[in-house]
């Protein structure tokens, strides 16, 4: 997935450059910059789609190539995409997503990817079979009412419906499995199965829902169980846009997580999604984590640079970073939301030992004019993100420091006088209301 | 022709002490019916009476004189009359009959309109407040006849006055509703710069301030139906508070009646468009919209409010660049509020700087303006005072809160209803002793 080779020589020299601003602003930090003259920037251009298809299985892998092939502008990538969503369905049972593949292909890969119309009815005559075997068992377990039978059986047909694409009805069954429940290894194998279904649906709020009940079994869980349960979590936090929330559960998954949930995310997604949230929430010293991140080297040289205070570089890194993260399915819609967070956390950061900060140097060090920094720094410090003045006519930056004595007596003056207000407020309000009681009352009499 | 000679013998010798001045006015409500059927031959009665001492009496034979339909000549007498009496009646008498006394008056400022002379009754108007209210946080039915008279003869100095007073008690829900109408209006157009000019911006601002007050209350009063005075207050509400606050409550708070939750805003829809197109901060937007409803608001009269409130946006923008910038050209400074010319800028910024809504200094040599920190410490005398005399007017405004609430869990009327929707007392309530213990 990292194409290491392809980074262009002009890149490496603008590493280069921004070493060298790098040591103006951190000098402490010289070792770094020679590590990473050596090294070529990594660029994101090229995505190999063979390669990243390989990190997943089962359904997330042709739902991603699909979406690859939606997201991509590259008709040659889209095709490949395609060609891979298409092999790969053609060995599971899902008919009705295969249909739509080939929709889109709409013969660009030749007469070997069409409609094949003799393979479908096959598969669906099949499935039909297969329904009524199932269901005729299930009904033979039910009237004997053995419950570990009866579970094994809802279990098959949500299987059977997640092989087939009917998402909802497998998710049904996996839910009505729980009754059935009689160990918590089973309310745990429930509460998977019904995860990855939900993830598959996008409805995140199940997931949450069925992560805590997994997490509230009595039994200690195994490592790989408790990692894969962080990483569901950590995608429903994700769509539910709590960053941070997400970016902690991410960094709880465990090394154990190995490739046993490629049903569902890469470990090096991990990384990837929890470099954006670590950069605001600051946790490196992870060990754990590291693991993870020596998986992606680019983010792990990404981290370190804005640990480093390398913004130029850091933000050089995430810019090659972005083109893969926006085909990733989960993280492509919070990708800009999160860059835009990285990059006033960055400012904020940047800003924030200095009494004074020159802003011609600061520009520099965040690739950007003067003018534009104005900008971004004008809207933080109205966010009441910067505590600080900008002094447009000599371009520096001041630090502000509120008066803690004037900000008191300003706020008691102004709680006064709401008080004040309130109070009069609610005495006429009193009066007109005792006023339209007293006329009733004398109405009536 | 008797009886009433006998009455104003009466009124002659009933006069002087507090107890004969009720018998009096027992009297005087027997014969009232009888007054009104003989109105028109009363007025010679009226010489024998001396206003200043037979206020009573007076007042009821003016009552009953008045009461027909008057031409334009006779309104010129009445009113010579009528203000005579005002001025000069004493005030414990005619507050026992207080509903005679607001009709007189509002005949009185009647005639003084049909003779299209308002300026005539701003006086006695005032004095017949003062003389009615039993303290100044008293709201008559004349308040608001007065803020009339003072629109009408454009006298708002007069009616400023009164717009100050801290108000408390109200006898009818539609005065207040008048008063502050009246009170907005005045506001309104006084805002002119014929107003500036006459009053110090410091009470300007504390009047609008009640004014606020005042029509928040009336917009969150409680009504049954959707009136027209609530209407319009809101309208102006929203933009008085878009020129003094920068921002426009656009949710009614929750004890509105729910009538003008429901209703009040579907009747004002383009101020409240208003509303957020200047919490936006765009001013060519607000611009295209207010040329786009000109109509609209030209028909509700507040084409003038809107205009304040557009060009009070300049000020928001230029007060929120002196939170982030130390100094800035006029130019930027022109640019960013999107103002024409940085020579519009500088007279922005002066008039701002004149009127202590920003700490700033301007470097005309470099066309730059160089934002303070406000430069109150807390530390004068005058502080010190001001914030004291805050103190005390809080503690005075808790302690009334207090005595209304003693009042009101004193009052038969509320208790009765109390107890009503808790109609069955639980035992538990009286015995708090458990059960097991009493064996």
């Amino acid at each position: 997935m990292d194409g290491e080779d392809d980074a262009p020589k002009s890149l490496m020299e603008e590493m280069y450059a921004n070493g060298i601003e790098g040591v103006d602003d951190a000098p402490s930090s010289s070792t770094s910059t020679t590590i990473r003259k050596n090294r070529p920037i990594i660029s994101g251009e090229q995505l190999d789609i063979e390669a990243y298809a390989a990190l997943y299985s089962g359904r997330t892998k042709i739902m991603r190539l699909i979406f690859l092939a939606d997201h991509c502008d590259n008709s040659g990538m889209q095709l490949e995409a395609l060609r891979m969503a298409y092999d790969e369905l053609k060995k599971g049972e899902n008919t009705q997503l295969f249909r739509e593949v080939v929709q889109k292909i709409d013969g660009r890969l030749g007469p070997n990817y069409s409609t094949d119309a003799t393979w479908c009815a096959m598969v669906d005559r099949k499935a039909d079979q297969r329904k009524d075997k199932l269901e005729s068992e299930l009904n033979a377990y039910r009237t004997n009412l053995i419950k570990e039978s009866i579970r094994m059986g809802y279990n098959d047909f949500g299987d059977f419906y997640y092989a087939h694409g009917a998402l909802g009805d497998a998710f049904k069954s996996y839910v009505r499995t729980r009754d059935y429940c009689t160990t918590s290894k089973h309310i745990i194998q429930m509460c998977l199965s019904a995860i990855l279904v939900s993830i598959e649906m996008g409805q995140f709020a199940h997931v949450t829902s069925y992560v805590s009940k997994a997490e509230q079994t009595p039994e200690a869980l195994d490592p790989p169980t408790i990692a894969k349960l962080r990483c569901a979590a950590g995608l429903a936090h994700l769509e539910a846009k709590k960053y941070k929330l997400a970016a902690r559960k991410f960094l709880e998954v465990g090394p154990e997580l190995g490739n046993s949930y490629s049903e569902v995310i890469a470990p090096q997604d991990i990384s990837y999604s929890s470099n954006a949230f670590t950069l605001q929430n600051k946790v490196i010293d992870n060990i754990n984590f590291r693991n993870f991140l020596e998986l992606v080297p680019e983010v792990r040289e990404l981290i370190n640079d804005f640990y480093s205070s390398h913004y130029a570089s850091c933000l050089e890194y995430l810019g090659n970073l972005k083109s893969n993260l926006m085909l990733d399915i989960h993280i492509h819609d919070h990708v800009e939301t999160l860059y835009d967070q990285i990059r006033s956390k960055a400012l904020i950061q940047y800003t924030h030992p200095f009494v004074s900060v020159d802003m011609r140097m600061m520009a520099d060090a965040f690739k950007t004019s003067v003018a534009g920094l104005e900008k971004e720094l004008e809207s933080l410090i109205t966010d009441n993100q910067i505590q600080a003045r900008i002094d447009s006519h000599n371009k520096i930056l001041y630090a502000r420091h509120a008066d803690q004595r004037n900000a008191t007596f300003q706020r008691v003056l102004q709680t006064g006088n709401e008080f004040d207000w309130d109070v009069r407020a609610m005495l006429l309000r009193a009066n007109l209301l005792k006023h339209e009681y007293n006329l009733r009352a004398s109405r009536k009499i | 022709m008797n009886s009433v000679e006998g009455l104003v013998n009466q009124i002659q010798g009933l006069s002087t002490t507090a107890s004969d001045v009720l018998s009096l006015q027992n009297l005087l409500k027997q014969a009232d019916d009888s007054l009104h059927a003989e109105s028109t031959r009363l007025l010679p009665f009226l010489d024998q009476l001396d206003p200043s001492k037979h206020s009573l009496g007076y007042l009821y034979f003016l009552e009953a004189c008045t009461a027909g339909p008057v031409t334009k000549e006779q309104a010129g007498s009445y009113v010579l009359m009528i203000a005579r009496f005002i001025t000069s009646c004493i005030a414990e008498q005619i507050r026992l009959a207080p509903d005679k006394f607001i009709t007189v008056c509002k005949r009185f400022k009647d005639q003084v309109l049909l003779l299209e002379e308002p300026l005539r009754g701003v006086a006695p108007m005032l004095t017949a407040i003062r003389k009615l209210q039993s303290s100044s946080e008293h709201l008559t039915a004349l308040h608001p006849e007065f803020l009339l008279l003072c629109l009408l003869s454009r006298c708002y100095k007069a009616g400023l006055s009164i717009l100050e007073e801290d108000v408390f008690e109200v006898d009818q829900p539609r005065d207040l509703f008048l008063f502050c109408y009246y009170g907005l209006v005045a506001s309104q157009t006084g805002n002119d710069k014929h107003w500036k000019k006459v009053v110090p911006e410091s009470i300007g601002a504390s009047t609008q301030c009640m004014l606020l007050l005042y029509t928040s209350v009336v917009v969150t009063a409680p009504m049954s139906t959707v009136n027209a005075i609530a209407v319009e207050a809101f309208k102006k509400y929203i933009l008085v508070s878009l020129i003094h606050h920068g921002q426009s409550p656009t949710n009614l708070p929750k004890y509105a009646s729910s009538v003008a939750q429901r209703n009040l805003k579907n009747l004002c829809q383009p101020y409240i468009e208003l509303a957020n197109s200047y919490s936006n901060g765009k001013i060519a937007d607000i611009e295209t919209y207010v040329e786009a409803n000109k109509d609209k608001f030209e028909s509700d009269n507040n084409l003038g409010l809107v205009k304040q409130a557009v060009s009070s946006m300049y000020k928001r923008n230029i007060q929120r660049l002196t939170q982030t910038y130390l100094t800035l050209s006029l130019q930027d400074i022109a640019n960013r509020v999107q103002l024409n010319s940085p020579k519009e800028a500088e007279m922005h910024v002066l008039q701002m700087i004149k009127d202590g809504e920003i700490y700033a200094t301007i470097n005309q040599k470099d066309g730059m303006v160089r934002f303070l920190e406000d430069p109150e410490q807390y530390k004068t005398c005058e502080m010190i005072e001001h914030i004291d005399s805050s103190i005390q007017r809080l503690m005075t405004l808790s302690k009334k809160l207090n005595g209304v609430d003693e009042l009101m869990s004193c009052d038969p009327l509320y208790l009765l209803k109390a107890g009503r929707e808790r109609q069955r007392f639980d035992f538990d309530d009286f015995d708090n002793v458990p059960q097991r213990f009493n064996i």
